[in-house]
């Protein structure tokens, strides 16, 4: 296995603040990678750093490195940038509401990834998304091509996301929040047409979700973050059975779980801190059931465990 | 709801253009209510042997072709001008309140006509229909207040609809109306006074644009009457001499675009200062 | 699909139209003053009176006068100028294609301009440029139209002699004018396009183009502006009436002949068929910038196209 995508102590700021730091995680090619924590805990920014869309929101990368299949994309130049783009990584986004051009013909805005980065003519790029989207289980994908989004349902437009991301035949996908704006029903969907797609494809995938039972259902590996940093990665079987970080318990302890284990739900007691307002030392004590003095003046260092590690000062100790 | 607009108001003054435009706007006021005492020269004085001088000591702006100190008249205009906006544009809010917050307040059909007949007015140019209400009534400075009052009647009307359908969607003022409380009391007790700052802020702007409209109505020579002087009568009568005195048109025009630009900073400023920019949107 | 949306805007603005006729009728009979005493000679008698009376309709009620003026305007006969003694359509139709002519040129002129304007502020993320066309766009909405067109006939007419100082003899004679009017349209159409393309940027699916792989300038021309164009398009149609309102003074001041210059001289001798004439056109003008604002959105929109049919 070759790896397709490695993230070593990314760092982010915007403007004076620093929303996200020392990231770190590494893909495989064919694995699909959770990126899991709350809002506000810089998901949604290692995407666009990886994307190299930090601009358009006035951020940059201060730090580390972001490499892609062997090259670092840190200084990769833009117009050498705007070629992996929609090439050879492919965005998926939370809102499908929000993530279409409202004036545009759902098919021409397929059409546009494959006769950009594939060098297709109109009918060539045409026919190719009809196949896509028929793919993609869409009903009649050639009348669907001439509508509008508006036109559509949620999932639908899901779906055209899902198609523009892979017009082209990307090598990766990152898919921010793909299921937290739709039905419960729909979720699921999209979310088995996504692991059949990495699985037939030979694709690999950063899923950003706040959702433990997605990473469970549709994930590999999993990096859990908090406040603008990573502090528990591994994979899904050892995150599971026997998570270190205490903030990844209380993931775990959110998923419901059924009729089976009908324990009560439990959620984390208070608000992920904004970026003006990190703590010092773990980020995650004031809200940790288990913090002690050390928590308040010492950052953790990461401490390796089976297929794992986890940023916490217990995370070697028992329980 | 005092508090709140005093401090914005005092907030207005904290950045460069809200102290600059601010600080023109006082010093004009200054100048208009004690123009009659501080005036370089006599107003209505004539001076024939220096008619049609050039800008210069004593003269600062000139002086037009009876010989009379343009800077004086410009001074003595502020007072007419600033008034006859000021008070037009009052009435206008005043008005424009009533028939908004009523219409806002009793839907149904007298919603409907009072907005029918305001969208109307509100398609047509404002100097249209200013000048046929003019027309109507004879030239005028009586008749100009109440051109300019009428013309901006729709935007007050309007806006302060909005803002009470809005209002009323709140809960809070939803449990009042379950309590029984007199739609005088609902309406003066706590939806106008939550739709106010919004209605200030949009006349504190339009007097601007109705400085222009008695600027361009006197200018055609409906406006004020010789020999008071406002600032579009003073370039009415200096058309006749634009080519040998352009100074008695160049200046009064000058003051006038500068006080529409200081009144657009200021409320500018004003809007950010009181962080309602939203609640100005859509109308 | 767009026809037949047309086709239902111009049947909604049938009872648009008549209520503005009220309007306009009404208001003019309320103007005062008698213009038969415009008419009368001294030493007139009152048979003469009378009969001019009789002859103008002025005797009969409102309501007839008001059926009369309808039935005749529905057949293309606006009446007869009382003052200038001429038909009153005669009057439109010579003074009609001015006004159009400067309407169109204003109006073409600061649509082209205020909309690079506002895209250059917006794009340019220029302080610079974004604060010389900030002030730009101030100056354009508070500088008072007469004193512009004065102080062009002074730069460009009295001291450097380019252009006519007034009439409309040759092509030249319509620069100033269009410039006067245009000034204010280009701060209006910049300010629109900029608040339209900046707050376009911010949304979810221009993230989207971007991950596509397409450049800054593909995503500008093929995606944002036409998005742009949507108020743009609107705020130009309402305000076909304004640029009209703008050409009254300008004319005037110009001396050139149009529509408003003939409003005005008709207000002032309180010729009713004049004014009646003269206002009925311009509303009609508003009214169709409305529809033409209302069919080129829907035309834009597919979402507009589809909630209206």
């Amino acid at each position: 296995m070759s790896t397709i995508l490695k993230v070593e102590a990314l760092r982010v700021a915007i403007g004076a603040l620093t929303p996200l730091s020392s990231v770190s995680f590494s893909l495989e090619k064919g694995e699909t990678l959770g990126l899991v924590g709350e809002s506000g805990s810089g998901k949604s920014l290692t995407a666009m750093a990886i994307m190299g869309l930090l601009p358009l929101i006035g951020g940059r990368i201060t730090g580390g490195s972001v490499v892609f299949d062997g090259s670092d994309l840190t200084a990769l130049p833009e117009p050498a940038y705007r070629k992996l783009r929609g090439g050879r990584i492919g965005l998926i986004t939370q809102n499908p509401m929000t993530s279409l051009d409202p004036l545009k013909k759902v098919g021409s805005q397929i059409d546009v990834v494959a006769r950009l980065h594939l060098g297709l003519d109109k009918s060539a790029a045409r026919n190719r998304t009809v196949e896509l989207l028929g793919e993609l289980r869409i009903p009649e994908p050639a009348s669907i091509y001439h509508l509008y989004p508006h036109q559509l349902s949620g999932g639908m437009k899901q779906r055209i996301v899902i198609a523009m991301a892979l017009a082209a035949d990307p090598d990766l996908l990152i898919a921010d929040e793909p299921t937290t704006a739709l039905d419960v029903t729909v979720q699921a969907q999209i979310i088995r047409l996504l692991s059949d797609l990495i699985r037939d494809r030979g694709l690999s995938m950063v899923l950003i979700t706040h959702d433990m039972s997605v990473v469970a259902q549709a994930c590999d590996k999993v990096v859990v973050m908090y406040a603008g940093t990573a502090v528990e990665y591994g994979t899904v079987a050892a995150i599971f059975d026997d998570p270190r970080h205490p903030y990844t318990k209380a993931l775990i302890g959110c998923i419901p779980r059924g009729l089976a284990g009908a324990q009560r739900l439990k959620g984390i007691e208070g608000t992920v801190p904004s970026v003006a307002h990190y703590p010092q030392g773990c980020r995650f004590h004031p809200r940790c059931p288990r913090a002690e003095a050390i928590c308040a003046a010492v950052s953790p260092p990461f401490i390796a465990s089976r297929d794992g590690a986890a940023a916490c000062h217990f995370a070697g100790a028992v329980g | 709801m005092n508090a709140l607009a005093q401090s914005g108001v005092g907030r207005a003054f904290t950045t460069p253009l809200g102290l600059f435009s601010g600080g023109y706007i006082l010093i004009l006021l200054v100048v208009a209510l004690t123009a009659p005492w501080i005036t370089p020269f006599d107003v209505t004085i004539q001076d024939l042997a220096n008619s049609n001088a050039a800008p210069g000591w004593p003269h600062l702006m000139g002086t037009d072709e009876f010989g009379r100190d343009v800077l004086s008249r410009v001074m003595y205009g502020a007072r007419t001008s600033l008034s006859v906006s000021a008070t037009a544009i009052g009435f206008s809010m005043i008005v424009g309140m009533a028939l908004g917050a009523a219409a806002g307040y009793f839907g149904g059909l007298f919603e409907r006509a009072v907005m029918t007949v305001v969208d109307l007015t509100w398609s047509f140019p404002d100097i249209l229909i200013a000048l046929m209400l003019v027309a109507i009534i004879g030239p005028g400075l009586s008749s100009t207040m109440f051109a300019i009052a009428v013309a901006y009647l729709a935007q007050f009307t309007r806006l302060t609809r909005a803002q009470i359908v809005q209002l009323k969607r709140e809960t809070f003022i939803e449990a009042t109306i379950n309590l029984g409380a007199t739609p005088a009391h609902i309406l003066s007790r706590h939806l106008l006074p939550n739709a106010v700052a919004p209605v200030i802020v949009v006349g504190m702007l339009a007097i601007g644009d109705g400085i222009i409209l008695e600027a361009t109505l006197g200018f055609f020579g409906l406006g004020a009457q010789p020999p008071t002087p406002s600032w579009g009568a003073m370039m009415s009568s200096g058309t006749a001499q634009l080519f040998l005195a352009p100074w008695v048109i160049i200046f009064p025009g000058l003051v006038v675009a500068v006080t529409v630009i200081a009144i657009n900073l200021f409320g500018d400023a004003l809007i950010r200062a009181l962080d309602i920019r939203e609640r100005l949107r859509g109308t | 699909m767009i026809i037949k949306y047309t086709l239902q805007r111009l049947l909604m603005l049938i009872p648009v139209s008549l209520s503005i006729s009220v309007v306009i009728f009404l208001v003019v009979h309320l103007l005062p003053g008698d213009p038969i005493d415009n008419l009368m000679r001294v030493g007139s008698s009152p048979e003469d009176r009378l009969a001019m009376t009789v002859k103008y309709g002025l005797d009969r009620t409102l309501v007839e006068q008001y059926l009369l003026w309808i039935r005749s305007i529905l057949s293309g006969d606006f009446g007869e100028a009382i003052v200038l003694r001429r038909p009153v359509s005669a009057l439109i139709w010579q003074n009609l294609p001015y006004s159009l002519t400067l309407g169109a040129l204003a109006f073409a002129f600061s649509s082209i301009v205020g909309m690079i304007a506002g895209t250059v502020s917006a794009v340019a993320k220029n302080p610079v440029v974004e604060q010389v066309v900030k002030a730009f766009i101030l100056l354009g909405s508070t500088v008072p139209s007469f004193w512009l067109a004065l102080l062009m006939i002074l730069l460009f007419s009295v001291t450097l002699g380019w252009f006519p100082v007034s009439g409309a003899k040759t092509w030249t004679a319509l620069v100033l004018p269009v410039l006067t009017i245009g000034f204010g349209g280009i701060a209006l159409v910049a300010r629109v396009t900029r608040v339209a393309l900046v707050e376009i940027a911010r949304q979810d699916f221009v993230t989207l183009l971007h991950a596509k792989g397409l450049s800054r300038s593909t995503i500008l021309f093929r995606h944002l502006l036409p998005h742009a164009f949507l108020p743009v398009v609107t705020i130009l149609a309402l305000r076909i009436g304004w640029i009209l309102g703008g050409a009254v003074t300008v004319e005037f001041v110009f001396g050139r002949p149009g529509l408003g210059s003939l409003l005005i001289r008709a207000l002032g001798q309180r010729d009713y068929p004049v004014v009646q004439g003269c206002l009925l056109m311009l509303a009609l003008a508003v009214m169709l910038g409305t529809l033409i604002g209302d069919v080129a959105q829907a035309a834009l929109d597919p979402r507009v196209r589809e909630a209206t049919t």
